[in-house]
């Protein structure tokens, strides 16, 4: 089953925080390959994660 | 300049950094007290082994940790920060869980953007306080989030729910606040 957007960013999300389960790596793997917006969101999310981590330094 | 006057100069920075995580000015400065106190009786231990400022920075961010550790179980989560569903979310998705707004590409190098660290600050600063806390803990203080639950006294959804919700409303507050979007 096609991935939603919606739950693309959420997994994208917890994705930062743990390693997914292979199935879901696969899918969002798939949703990415069409999905420019998830793509942009993806990318958001490590630049946050650097600038935060870099943050006060 | 001595050592404590050296300190002393560090504190109005300090102070920053503190409130931003804690989010309670009282909570901040004690914290900060406590590191400077501590970094006072520690002097030897210093003697020039890093950058001052990076070395108070890290006896500072034990002294978080501990303040974080204590309010949250003073205090539990209120309000929305209390629900574990990202119910919330769904507005930001239309009827088939496509964007409303679809993410674009940010400007290379926003990292070497002033206004850009600039606007996160704000933006951090505007998050509720429990979820800026999550988001800090996990990205500024390096925790995995087993132990932002256990620090915070809720479950692992709840907090991955947390950290969604940070990440969402940072860049979204992102693009108006540095892109004008």
């Amino acid at each position: 089953m096609m991935m939603s957007c919606k739950e693309a960013s959420r997994l994208l999300s917890q994705g930062m925080d743990e390693r997914l389960p292979l199935w879901q790596r696969v899918r969002l793997r798939l949703h990415l390959a069409i999905c420019d917006a998830c793509t942009n969101f993806s990318r958001h999310l490590k630049v946050l994660r650097r600038a935060v981590a870099r943050l006060y330094d | 300049m001595s050592f404590r006057a050296d300190i002393e100069a560090l504190r109005p920075y300090l102070l920053r950094y503190a409130s931003l995580q804690l989010r309670n000015r009282e909570a901040a400065e004690d914290a900060v007290q406590e590191a400077l106190l501590a970094a006072l009786a520690a002097e030897s231990s210093f003697a020039g082994r890093s950058n001052l400022r990076t070395w108070l920075t890290g006896i500072l961010k034990h002294k978080i940790v501990d303040a974080i550790r204590r309010s949250s179980r003073e205090r539990p989560l209120e309000g929305a920060e209390g629900e574990a569903s990202a119910d919330d979310l769904e507005a930001l998705f239309d009827e088939t869980g496509h964007w409303r707004d679809t993410p674009q590409a940010w400007p290379e190098k926003a990292l070497e953007d002033k206004q850009f660290l600039q606007a996160l600050e704000k933006c951090l600063a505007m998050l509720p306080a429990r979820t800026g806390q999550a988001f800090l803990m996990r990205e500024h203080l390096g925790f995995d989030t087993g132990d932002i639950c256990k620090e915070l006294g809720i479950t692992a959804t709840h907090c991955w729910v947390l950290l969604y919700r940070a990440r969402m409303a940072l860049r979204e507050c992102l693009e108006k606040g540095w892109l004008g979007r």
